[in-house]
């Protein structure tokens, strides 16, 4: 049996895959590519799984927390690669941009090598990161710009 | 009568693929669209075809719309098409839209919701008068506003106000097994409201939008309040079987539409409100709106409601719903029938020389 702190510790570093993989997934094919051509360039690794182009079929819930339906599909790009040390990246993005899905594998596998991982968060996880919520903040303010302010209208006599 | 092939016309059928390429790229003095510009300034139309095709992809509901000249019936077809193309990978976790990033929400059942009535972008306040200074190019566009501060998260969905007090029938997941999916099996009676709501997110806008209307005008009974309309961005969370563990793999926009409807009660249950749902991708708000409606409309059988109209009957509704399987029945008619009208033809002929001798019998009896 694991102990406690080991589950804890490995849980822990999935969230933190989850959470790169997620931004690497969501990230713009253009943007992705400034920030991480370089340090693929410098890698050596081999395909596992050469990119392809598919489909994820998205879920729904009647009434939004009911019963289970499927709504419609989306293209997803996907590679895998592996690293000479032997580490295995996965790279998931939405839409059919393969290049985007090859960069995102090798991101995802150099940033599971210790000595590399702070530095390359910091060089493309973390810049994705700020542009991705710029935009929502920017989508958001808009938004917050046509909120519908009421007032009362009085009529008649004069409440006071 | 068996199935006749047709030959011929082959010089014919290469010279019309040429004439269309032709004719779809218009007077070759003005500039070609790009893929770009369709996405980016026929977006509601881009919208249309990626629910009703049922792939969400901008750029291949450009295409699509591109090839097909703007016919946005043709388009949904092309993307279908190309959809039986590709592999699946994977099954979404089903989207948590309580935490949208909201563009647009409105309620018109309640004036004051927590995290407001959001307006967005939407033709509703405008005048519907031609604008003709959209004619003229060049020139500049008026620029979105931006408020100090965004909108709040995670905005509550208006829904949960009734909820509390019982007022309104709750959804809640009943952990149902396999989840029904009309691109693997096909239509299956009486359908689960999972079967059904797949059916309507795939079905033609116009079709649904009439049936929707119908039930509110006399052939269904509906009185039908829009608890909330939302627009915004959600996340697609997916399981990949390598990994093992979610990701967050997409944003994509989605509409949803929250339909509260008569109220029933029975001898066991007090009186509350029901319910009906639409959720597309994109910007569809016609289209949610009739989809909850209808929606709504098909639970009749299940909330014990009698079945008299066409939006109520499911048999009717879900066979009809799809507008590539309705295109190619009635443009099929078209096709060379040549045999089959032949021999129609010889029969009505024989038919009218049997009625015309047995005429003339009769008019030479009366006669003698």
């Amino acid at each position: 049996m694991k102990s406690k702190t080991k589950m804890e510790a490995e849980q822990a570093a999935i969230a933190q895959r989850s959470d790169w993989l997620g931004i690497l997934s969501r990230s713009v094919g253009s943007e992705l590519e400034a920030l991480a051509a370089d340090l693929v360039t410098d890698s050596t690794f081999e395909w596992l799984r050469p990119s392809d182009i598919g489909l994820v079929m998205v879920r729904g819930r009647a009434g939004g927390t009911g019963n289970v339906f499927n709504l419609g599909e989306m293209t997803v790009a996907r590679a895998s690669v592996r690293l000479e040390d032997g580490t295995v990246g996965h790279g998931y993005v939405q839409g059919r941009d393969k290049r985007q899905a090859e960069l995102a594998a090798i991101v995802d596998a150099l940033l599971q090598q210790p000595h590399r991982h702070e530095l390359i968060t910091a060089k493309v996880i973390e810049p994705l990161r700020e542009r991705a919520e710029a935009r929502r903040l920017a989508k958001s303010r808009k938004a917050a710009a046509t909120k519908v302010e009421f007032f009362t209208m009085v009529r008649g006599e004069d409440p006071a | 009568m068996a199935y006749v092939a047709v030959k011929g016309g082959e010089q014919a059928i290469l010279n019309t693929l040429r004439l269309i390429s032709e004719t779809r790229r218009g007077d070759p003095a003005f500039a070609e669209l790009t893929l770009a510009q369709i996405s980016e300034q026929f977006g509601l139309a881009v919208d249309r075809v990626m629910t009703e095709g049922s792939v969400y992809d901008r750029e291949l509901a450009a295409l699509a719309l591109k090839q097909a000249q703007g016919d946005v019936i043709e388009a949904i077809f092309l993307l279908r098409a190309y959809r039986t193309t590709l592999p699946r990978f994977a099954v979404s976790e089903p989207v948590d839209t309580s935490r949208m990033t909201i563009r647009r929400r409105i309620s018109a059942t309640f004036k004051d919701i927590p995290g407001g009535q959001v307006l967005g972008p939407t033709y509703d306040c405008t005048h519907r008068l031609l604008d003709f200074a959209l004619a003229a190019e060049g020139l500049q566009r008026p620029q979105a506003g931006l408020a100090a501060e965004p909108l709040d998260k995670d905005v509550p969905q208006v829904i949960d106000l009734l909820g509390s007090e019982g007022l309104i029938e709750e959804e809640s997941d009943e952990g149902q097994g396999e989840i029904f999916d009309l691109t693997r099996e096909p239509m299956s009676l009486p359908a689960g409201r999972d079967q059904r709501l797949q059916n309507l997110a795939r079905g033609d806008e116009g079709f649904l939008l009439g049936l929707a209307y119908s039930t509110v005008r006399g052939y269904g009974g509906a009185h039908p309040f829009v608890g909330e309309l939302r627009l915004g961005e959600v996340t697609v969370e997916i399981v990949p079987e390598e990994l093992g563990f979610p990701i967050a793999v997409a944003e994509i926009a989605v509409t949803e539409c929250q339909m509260i409807n008569q109220f029933r009660g029975t001898a066991a249950k007090p009186p509350r409100f029901t319910r009906g749902y639409g959720l597309t991708f994109g910007h569809n708000e016609r289209k949610a709106m009739a989809m909850s409606l209808v929606d709504r409309a098909m639970r009749a059988r299940e909330l014990g409601e009698d079945v008299r109209y066409p939006a109520q009957d499911e048999e009717f509704v879900l066979a009809h719903t799809d507008n590539v399987e309705a295109s190619g029945m009635v443009s099929h008619f078209k096709l060379p029938h040549y045999v089959d009208f032949q021999a129609e033809l010889a029969l009505v002929r024989q038919l009218r020389a049997e009625h015309m001798a047995a005429r003339e019998a009769q008019t030479k009896e009366v006669a003698e």
